[in-house]
C-alpha cells in the first residue's frame, strides 16, 4: 500500500517537474519552432506547429556570414575565460590558502562591482575604447569579457579551493615543492573538477553576453549576440528570421551544455553534497 | 645530520601568546617526543620548527644555520600529518616520488629510491592504487614513504597514529622505532600518548601551556619528575597525591606515590581503605580505594588478588618511592 502511494507521488512529481521545466524552457523552444515559420506564418499569432520551412535559415545565411559571427564568439568566449582563469587561479589561491584580514572586504569588493548596472560605466568605457583603438576588436573585447566575468570565476574558485585541506597543501610545502610546483602538482589536478565547472559557466556567460558586445562592436569583432541583434533592424521586426537567428546562436552552447551537464551539476554542487 | 636548536622561541597568533619562548636542543639522531595535555602548543611547536609557522621571536638553528626565515622547503625537514596528507590524485608510487621530483632528481634514481621504500614500508603491491584505496595503516606507510625517500636532516611527525586502532598503533609504534634504527635521523613526534611516549623516546619534552616543564628520558622523568606537574602526567594510571596529615611524616606539603608503588594487604599496613571500583586487565587489577582522611587512591595489585567493592584493605607505600613537593609543586630531593 505504502509503495502504491509512493508511486504515485513520484508520478505526481515527475509530472510537475516536467511542467515546470517546460515553462522555463518554452521561450527558447518557442523560438526554435518559430525558426521554422515563414514570415506571414510568424506574425500570424500564436501557434506551435511550424510549417516547416527553411527559408529564414536561407534568408539569414544569405544576409550576414554567420560562420564569421561564430567564430568571434569561439575566441571571445574561449579567451576571455582562459585569461580570466590565468588571473583568478592564482588570486583565488592566495584568498583561499593565506587570507588575510581584508580578504572578505575584498571579495565583497569584487561582487559588488557586479552590482552596479552596466550602463552606468558605458560612456567611459565606450570612450577608453574610442581613444585607445580597441573598439570593434576582438583583443579589446576579449579584456572587456574577461573583466565583466572575473569576479563570479574568483568567487567560484574561491569556494572550490577552500574545499582542499590545507594540510596537503602544507605537505606539498615540506616536500619541497615551490609556490609554483604546489600550484600546478598538487592545488590545480584537486581543483580540476572545480576549475572545469566554473570554465564551462564562464563560456556560457560570456557567449551570452550582449551588452557590452553589442555595444563596442560594429562588424570584426562582432559575435553572435550582435548577430541576432542585427536582424531586429530599423526596417521592422522579422521574428522568423530573428528566431532563426538567435537558434543558430544559442544552439552550439545548447550543444555544449548538453554535454557537460554532468560536469557542470557537479561542478556547482561540489561542496554541497561532498 | 640533524641537530636543532630553539632559542627562545616565541609564538604569538595575534594578541594570543601560545609559546611565550623556549630554549630547547635536540642532538643529531635523537628520538624526540613532545607530550603535554591538548592545546598546550605542541602542534605549533612542530609547526615552528617545520617553518609552516613563523616565529613571533626567538631563533631556529638547523645543524648550525640559522633557517628561522627559511621556507620549509629549504629546511632539509619532512613531515608526517595526522590526517596523511597524502596527494588524492597521485598513485601511491607518485605520493613517494613527489618529493624526490620536486628535487629534480632523474627518472631512473627515482624509480629505484620508490621500489626499495616500498619494500621497507610493505608497500609494493599498492604502488599503483590511489589513497583512497588504502586502509588508514597503509596510508601512513604511503605518508611515511613519503618522508624517507627524500633522507631529511629530521622526520617531524604529528600524532601520526592517532587515527588508528590499537592493535594498528602498536604495530606501527614498533614499526617507526625500527625505522629510527635503522635510519639513526632525528626524529621529533608529538603525542598524547603515554604508551607512544614512554616506548619510542630518547628524549621527553613535556609541555604545558607552551612551557617545558621538563626534559629527559623517559625513566628520569618517571622517577625524578620534576615538578607536580610531570609527576602527574608522566605515568599510567597517574599518581597518588597525598596532602596535609597524611604527607605530614614525610616532611612534605605534597607527597606523590604511583599506583604500583604502594603495597597492598588483607591484613595490615599504614593506611586503611574501603575498596570502589577495580579495574581488570588481565595482567593487573587498578583498585580505587577510599582511604580515610586522605581520599581516593589508585593502587595497582596483581591482576588476580581477590577482592570485590566494599571490601578492606591495607595499603602501604614504598618510602623509597615517595615524591616530595614544596609549596610551589617544586620537587624536594
Ligand atoms: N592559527 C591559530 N590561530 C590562533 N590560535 C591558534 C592557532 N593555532 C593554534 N592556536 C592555539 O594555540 C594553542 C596551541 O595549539 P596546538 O595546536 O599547538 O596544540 P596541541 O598541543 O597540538 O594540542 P592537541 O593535542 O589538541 O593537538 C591552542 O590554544 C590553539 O587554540
Ligand atoms: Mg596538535
Amino acid at each position: 500500500m505504502a509503495r502504491a502511494v509512493s508511486t504515485r507521488r513520484t508520478v505526481v512529481f515527475t509530472i510537475a517537474a516536467w511542467i515546470v521545466a517546460l515553462i522555463i524552457f518554452f521561450p527558447i523552444l518557442y523560438t526554435i519552432i518559430t525558426s521554422f515559420k515563414s514570415e506571414t506564418e510568424a506574425i500570424k499569432g500564436f501557434n506551435i506547429i511550424p510549417s516547416g520551412t527553411i527559408e529564414s535559415y536561407q534568408a539569414v545565411q544569405a544576409q550576414s556570414n554567420y560562420f564569421k559571427f561564430f567564430l568571434n564568439s569561439v575566441v571571445l568566449s574561449l579567451g576571455s575565460t582562459l585569461l580570466a582563469l590565468l588571473i583568478a587561479v592564482p588570486a583565488a589561491w592566495s584568498m583561499a590558502f593565506s587570507p588575510t584580514a581584508k580578504t572578505k572586504d575584498i571579495l565583497m569588493w569584487m561582487l559588488s562591482t557586479k552590482m552596479m548596472p552596466a550602463v552606468a560605466v558605458l560612456v567611459p568605457i565606450y570612450l577608453i575604447f574610442r581613444d585607445t583603438g580597441l573598439l570593434d576588436s576582438r583583443i579589446g573585447l576579449t579584456v572587456m569579457l574577461t573583466m565583466i566575468n572575473l569576479p563570479i570565476v574568483i568567487w567560484m574558485l574561491y569556494t572550490y579551493f577552500r574545499e582542499i585541506p590545507g594540510e596537503i597543501l602544507e605537505a606539498a610545502r615540506m616536500d619541497g615543492a615551490s609556490l609554483w610546483g604546489e600550484i600546478v602538482y598538487v592545488l590545480t589536478p584537486m581543483a580540476v573538477p572545480g576549475i572545469a565547472s566554473t570554465m564551462l559557466l564562464n563560456i556560457i556567460l560570456a557567449w551570452n553576453e550582449a551588452f557590452w558586445t553589442i555595444r563596442l562592436t560594429t562588424t570584426n569583432a562582432a559575435p553572435l549576440t550582435a548577430f541576432i541583434a542585427s536582424f531586429s533592424s530599423p526596417q521592422g521586426l522579422f521574428w522568423a528570421k530573428l528566431s532563426a537567428a538567435s537558434t543558430l546562436a544559442i544552439a552550439p552552447i545548447l550543444i555544449m551544455g548538453w554535454f557537460s551537464q554532468k560536469q557542470l551539476v557537479r561542478g556547482l554542487t561540489f561542496g554541497a553534497v561532498k | 645530520m640533524g641537530k636543532i636548536i630553539l632559542k627562545k622561541v616565541n609564538k604569538s597568533f595575534g594578541a594570543t601568546q601560545v609559546i611565550p619562548g623556549i630554549d630547547l636542543t635536540i642532538e643529531d639522531g635523537e628520538f624526540v617526543v613532545f607530550v603535554g595535555p591538548s592545546g598546550c602548543g605542541k602542534s605549533t611547536l612542530l609547526r615552528l620548527i617545520a617553518g609552516l609557522e613563523d616565529t613571533t621571536s626567538g631563533t631556529i638553528e638547523i645543524d648550525g644555520k640559522d633557517v628561522t626565515g627559511a621556507a620549509p622547503a629549504k629546511r632539509g625537514l619532512a613531515m608526517v600529518f595526522q590526517s596523511y596528507a597524502l596527494y588524492p590524485h597521485m598513485s601511491v608510487a607518485k605520493n613517494i616520488a613527489f618529493p624526490l621530483k620536486m628535487a629534480k632528481m632523474d627518472q631512473a634514481a627515482i624509480d629505484k629510491k620508490v621500489t626499495e621504500a616500498a619494500r621497507v614500508l610493505n608497500l609494493t603491491n599498492y604502488l599503483e592504487r590511489r589513497p583512497g584505496q588504502l586502509s588508514g595503516g597503509q596510508r601512513q606507510r604511503v605518508a611515511i614513504g613519503r618522508a624517507i625517500v627524500r633522507e631529511p636532516s629530521a622526520f617531524l611527525f604529528d600524532e601520526p597514529l592517532s587515527n588508528l586502532d590499537a592493535a594498528l598503533r602498536g604495530t606501527m609504534r614498533l614499526e617507526i622505532s625500527e625505522l629510527h634504527h635503522q635510519l639513526k635521523t632525528t626524529m621529533i613526534y608529538v603525542t598524547h600518548d603515554q604508551v607512544e611516549a614512554m616506548t619510542m623516546a630518547d628524549k621527553i619534552v613535556v609541555l604545558n601551556a607552551g612551557n617545558i616543564e621538563q626534559v629527559g628520558s623517559p625513566l628520569d622523568l618517571y622517577n625524578k619528575p620534576d615538578n607536580l606537574f610531570v609527576a602527574g602526567f608522566i605515568g599510567s594510571p597517574r599518581m597518588n597525591f597525598v596532602k596535609g596529615e597524611a604527607a605530614k611524616p614525610y616532611n612534605a606539603p605534597t607527597v606523590g606515590i604511583r599506583p604500583e608503588h604502594i603495597k597492598l594487604s588483607k591484613e595490615t599496613g599504614s593506611w586503611k581503605g574501603v575498596v570502589g571500583v577495580a579495574e581488570h586487565l588481565g595482567s593487573d587489577t587498578f583498585l580505587h580505594v577510599n582511604v580515610e582522611g586522605i581520599g581516593m587512591l589508585t593502587v595497582r595489585a596483581d591482576g588476580d588478588f581477590p577482592v570485590t567493592h566494599g571490601d578492606i584493605v591495607w595499603l602501604t607505600p614504598d618510602a623509597t618511592r615517595i615524591h616530595r613537593f614544596d609549596d610551589k609543586g617544586l620537587a624536594i630531593r
